[in-house]
This record gives C-alpha cells, structure tokens and sequence, in this order.
C-alpha cells in the first residue's frame, strides 16, 4: 500500500485542482447572464414530486397503480386477506413451483410464513454458504416499502436478510403488509431517512420488477442475472 | 490532419455506406425512441425536472470541493477506504495493489465506462487475473475483444445470430439464436464467477455526499451479485459523479431510466454505504472507492464548458445525433462517443488531435434538447472548434479567410470576383468532382448552387436607374 503521506497529497493535489478551477464561476443553466447560485441547503430536487409521474392521494389509487406497474413489468402481486392467507399463498407457490429448499432471513414475516413449509431453510443471519444458497428454489424476504409510482419494493441489507438473498435464488419473494406502500419515490427516500438515518444499511436498493436484460437486439429477457421470477404478497 | 482524424473520416466513410449496420442501429433507436418518449411523457413535466436536474448538478459540480470532502468523509465513518487517483494509471495502480494485498486471482467486474476510460482489463490481465465483465452487452464485447460500441448499449450493433456464433466459438455453448437461451448461456457461464471471484468490481452512477454512499444504476442484478458476494468491493468514479443529497435520486433515478432506456426506473437501483456492517449477513469485508480526477479538474476549469461534467452518462445525446447513427459508436475511436465525447474528449485527450469530433456534427441541437440536464452540447461543439482554431490556426483556412475578407471588403475587386465566378462555375462543371476540381471536398457529395444571372446588387442599381 502507499504510504499515508502520498495518498494523502494525492487527495490534497486533486482538491487544490478543484479548487483552483472553480474560482471562475460558471452560469447557472437556463440562466444566462445572471449570478451563479450560492450553495443553498434546498435542493431543486427537492420539488421534484410536482415533476414527476403523477400518483394518485388515495390508498385505493396508489394500490391499483402499485398492482398495475409491477404487472407491466412482469413482477407478480399477489393480495391476499390476512396474515394467514400469506402461509397459504406461499404453501401455494412451494407446491406449484416444486420447491426443493428455500433462503430466507429472520424476521417477523419470514419466520410466521415460512414456519410450516416444511422445507430445508438456509438461513442468512449470521452468514450462510453461498453455494448452499445459490442451490435454493426462492428466496424470502420482507421489505421496508412498496413504491406505487414505479411498482418498486424497496429492501436494504437489514431489512431483507443481506444483499444477496434477493438476488441470488432464481425466485424472490417478498412479504409485506399493505401500510408498507409509499406513494413515490421522494416518500421512499423519506422514509429510508427516517428509519435509518445515520446508521444506514450498507445496501439500499429499489428492486423494480424481476432482472431484466436487453442487451440482445433490444429484446427483453428476464433473468439475466437475478431472479427470473419475482412475487410480491401482499396482505 | 492527425491521424486520429484521418482514421476517423476513413472510418465513417466505411459505416455510412454499411447499410445493413444503419439498419440495425435505426431499428434499435427507434424503438427506444417511443418508449422514452412515453415515459417521458408520464412525467408531470419533463422540462421541469430537466432544469431541476441541471441545477442540482450545477450545485454539486459548481461546489465540488465542499461535496467532495463531505462525501469521503461519510464514507470513511463507516469504513470505506477512500483511494484518490489524478490519473487513469494511478488508479489502476490502486487496484492492482489490493489485488496484491488480497492475493486475488479472479475479479468480477460490472458495467464501468470509468474503467474503460483508465484501461482497467488490459491492466489487470497484464498482471495475470482472470477479470470477467458480467453485464451481458460488456460480457458480449469482451468475448469480441472490442470496447463497447455504446455507453449504454455496449453490444447494440450486433445481431443474435453473431452473437450466436461468438458464444459458440468462444465458450461451445450456443443452443440456438434465441436471446432468451443466449442470455441463459451467459447467466450459466458467469454464475461460477460470482461464486468464486476474490474482487467484485463496480462503477457508480452517483455518489450522494450528505450520506457518503455511491449509487449503481442496472437492470440486470450482476451489480447487486457483484457487491454481495466476493470478500472485497472496489468502486471507481469520476469526481463529478456526487450529488448533494439522497433525496435528489428521487429525480435522477426516473430520469436516468427514462433518458438511457426509456423505462420508468432501472430494474435495480442500488445504494452502498460501506462494507458488511455489524448485525449484517453477508457484504464485503473491505469496500474500497477510487475517486478519479484524469483530467476532470482541466474540464472544470473550463467555465464556458464546465456543464460538461454535468453529464449523467445516460447515452441520450448519442441516440438523438444523426452523426451516431450513421457512423457507429466504434468510429469514434474514444471511450466515450456521441456528442458527449466529442465534446469531452478534446479536454481529456487534446484539442488538437481530437478537435475533428466536433466538426463531425450537424449542429442540429438534437443532442441538447436530449439532454436530461441540460448540457448545451451543440454549442459546446462550436466552442471547441473555436479553441481549436484560436490555438493553432490551419494555414489554408486562415488564408482563405484572409484572401476573402480583402476582396469582400473592396467593392471593385468584388465585382470582378463575381464576373470571374459567374464565367468559371460552367469550367467548374466539367471536372465536377474530380481531382482537377478545386472544390472537391465539397462537390463530391454535394452540389454547389449555380451563381444567377445577375446579382441582387446589380439587380437593385438596374431598377433605381
């Protein structure tokens, strides 16, 4: 490794650069002629909710638009009744989907809907073999929010049980409860400030729809890399 | 003319004429033209979110200093490696020592047009690892042993049946040209990659400096395996890359999408704050980020032109230009092409031996009004040909101007010029074209308008009389 000197002066060098650079100030763009901004605290971004897809103010609403978007893009919702209409559901997938063996997390979804599967479980807590895992049918796992704007789950590494279990099995499952959906994108972000703030995971992902390619001819391909399916229960 | 602008020109004369290559790209583009414009047309208001993108990025670029330091300093609370490079060989340098520190022998690699920039592969394999691209178009390119033909769309110029014959030459398994069996034959081939590789190596889309984490923007989940299974994570970045806030994602990931591929969102959207934290399962032990300066800092201080570093790498400029699309991304012969490149290249690789890119537009706009943040690349590209002529005038070209401007401001000599002109242009026709043409490089491809009868000057001295 360099030493701490050079890459420290390496760092210094580049700032120094920056610094020098910027002493010549740069219009602001679509604002020709005026004075650049001062650095502000409020981000233009900050409006951006006014900008973006609309979604609509009612639970109703935003739950048709979350069902409609992740049908667009090939991710399977599934709303069911209760809590004990989830057991049923994934009974349901298990035994239609022939699983073998299954991944999941801890948690208080997880360990209720995966309780009486009478499965082999490789259990992410702690650490697990990844070959084992990468040998499992579906992975299982909560979420911290459903995004209805874009049909997005959204997971982090301690919310669904590490970075891995959401990618790694050819079918992701996601468990959630319906008060868990946002309506866009600035809420979700919202909410991963609120939840988590300063202490965040070390991953934050929106997961929209099962892994998607179209690097050949353009033509959509799911299960690139990641899951070829992706359900979301939703009770 | 340098060499890389005669290779250039020798180049495009090749693909305009490749008809078969121009069918493939329009089919292409024109399907990521009508969804795009459909998604950009869910938006409330695009224009809105354009000017509002464009001034975020003004504020993070135009601040760089200040979010840089925030940035490093967050991730280093939570234990990332911060790593500093001026250079393209710096950087690969940084890699190559934790590869040594870490014993590595394989790495995994995801989408990186940073990593293209510093000819990370060529460096790695030269130092005996086996380095492996898992998005599917650079895993493609790599089996072709070419760059990407396209920032977004490395392999977009290539049919299934091509690819077909390249997966079964190179890896013996080609069941048939269905882009669903091909792109199963690489997720098979590069599953044990991920399992095994010492390094996962990424590239970021954003660097959100109020929270110290880089953002990978990816549709097809080789990130996410990138970053979750191999024991250490290294990111390299360019500079420009932060954003103030976390919050601002909420509007560059739609727009990032709706610009690159015209989806709503990018299948995963990802954001890394650090290695394995406490009470987490998996990660990497070590997560190293290399911020990359390689002539950023010169384009910087460039103020006509620093908007250039607003640029989100979404691969819209290269779609909208006519110029693209007719002479293909290889032609270019730089990392970055479109009107992106051309306008960035002359500062990260010479004015001089480069400045040809920017006459090689139609200055048509399409690229500008493209562009999610607003990056006035047109004109960017009349300002390089300024730079380039202010700084070493071409002897003919300035002569001509000169020849002209003496004539142009003599009213007599004026008159004679035109008579010569009138009487010289049915001369002029007879060798059209040819070698013994003076206009050549203009009459080849195009017609001169023949001069009138009688000028407007004439005409009007005629009526007064």
């Amino acid at each position: 490794m360099k030493n701490e000197e050079t890459v420290l002066s390496e760092r210094e060098k580049i700032l120094a650069r920056v610094r020098e650079a910027l002493k010549i100030p740069a219009h602001v763009p679509g604002a020709h002629g005026t004075a650049p901004l001062p650095a502000s605290a409020h981000s233009p971004a900050a409006d951006a909710r006014s900008w973006l897809p609309k979604v609509g103010d009612s639970f109703a609403e935003q739950l048709a638009l979350f069902q409609s978007t992740a049908a667009e893009l090939k991710a399977e919702v599934q709303m069911v009744a209760s809590r004990d209409a989830v057991k049923a559901a994934l009974a349901k997938m298990a035994s239609d989907g022939n699983w073998k063996r299954i991944a999941t997390h801890k948690g208080e979804l997880t360990d209720f809907a995966t309780a009486d599967l009478g499965l082999p479980i490789c259990r992410t807590e702690g650490g697990y073999d990844v070959q084992e895992m990468e040998a499992c049918d579906a992975g299982i796992t909560e979420c911290d929010a459903l995004v209805a704007q874009t049909g997005s789950v959204l997971v982090t590494s301690l919310s669904a049980g590490g970075r891995g279990l959401s990618v790694l099995p050819p079918h992701h499952v996601v468990i959630a409860r319906r008060e868990q959906l946002v309506a866009d994108l600035p809420a979700a972000f919202a909410l991963v400030q609120k939840k988590y703030a300063p202490h965040f995971p070390s991953m934050i992902s929106f997961i929209t729809g099962p892994s998607r390619t179209g690097d050949i001819e353009r033509i959509l391909v799911l299960g690139a890399h990641g899951p070829k399916k992706l359900t979301i229960l939703c009770f | 003319m340098s060499t890389f602008a005669s290779q250039f020109l020798k180049q495009a004369r090749v693909m305009t004429a490749d008809l078969r290559h121009r069918k493939i790209i329009r089919t292409a583009l024109t399907n990521y033209e009508i969804v795009r414009d459909k998604r950009k047309g869910a938006f409330q208001s695009w224009e809105s979110a354009r000017q509002a993108a464009a001034e975020t990025k003004w504020e993070a670029v135009n601040h760089l200093d200040k979010y840089l330091v925030e940035l490093v300093s967050k991730l280093e609370a939570r234990g990332t490696k911060v790593h500093w490079a001026s250079t393209g060989a710096q950087a690969s340098e940084i890699i190559l020592q934790i590869v040594r520190d870490k014993q590595a022998r394989s790495v995994i690699k995801s989408k990186s047009m940073t990593s293209e920039e510093v000819h990370l592969n060529a460096a790695l394999e030269k130092a005996g690892l086996e380095v492996v691209e898992s998005d599917l178009g650079e895993f493609i390119m790599q089996l072709r042993d070419e760059p990407p033909y396209h920032i977004v769309f490395p392999s977009m110029h290539l049919t299934r049946g091509e690819i077909k014959d390249l997966f079964q030459r190179e890896l013996g398994d080609a069941p048939s040209d269905s882009p669903e069996e091909l792109t199963m034959v690489a997720r098979r081939a590069l599953r044990k990659k991920y399992l095994t590789a010492d390094i996962g190596f990424t590239g970021a889309n954003f660097a959100i400096a109020e929270t110290g984490m880089i953002s990978i923007t990816e549709n097809e989940g080789n990130a996410r395996l990138t970053s979750a299974l191999p024991k250490t994570m290294v990111s390299l970045l360019g500079i420009e890359k932060v954003l103030p806030r976390l919050e601002d994602l909420a509007l560059f990931l739609p727009m990032l999408a709706t610009a690159g591929t015209g989806q709503a969102l990018t299948c995963y959207n990802t954001m890394y704050g650090g290695p394995r934290q406490p009470g987490e399962s998996d990660g990497p032990e070590e997560f190293h980020v290399i911020l990359l300066d390689n002539h950023r800092t010169e384009l910087l201080a460039d103020a006509e032109q620093r908007d250039a570093l607003h640029c989100i790498r979404c691969g819209a400029c290269l779609n909208a230009c006519p110029i693209f699309r007719n002479v293909g991304g290889h032609t270019y012969a730089t990392t970055y092409s479109g009107p992106i490149g051309s306008v960035i290249t002359p500062h990260l690789r010479g004015l001089q031996d480069w400045k040809h890119l920017s006459n090689a537009s139609s200055l048509c706009g399409g690229c500008t009004e493209a562009c999610p943040v607003k990056i006035d690349l047109h004109h960017h590209l009349l300002q390089n040909r300024r730079n380039a002529a202010t700084e070493e005038p071409a002897f003919f070209e300035r002569s001509l101007y000169q020849i002209f401007g003496f004539v142009a401001n003599r009213p007599a000599l004026w008159a004679v010029a035109k008579k010569l002109g009138r009487f010289g242009q049915p001369l002029q026709n007879l060798v059209k074209g040819t070698a013994l043409d003076p206009a050549k490089a203009w009459t080849q491809t195009r017609d001169l308008p023949p001069m009138p009868k009688e000028s407007f000057k004439d005409w009007w001295q005629k009526r007064k009389g």
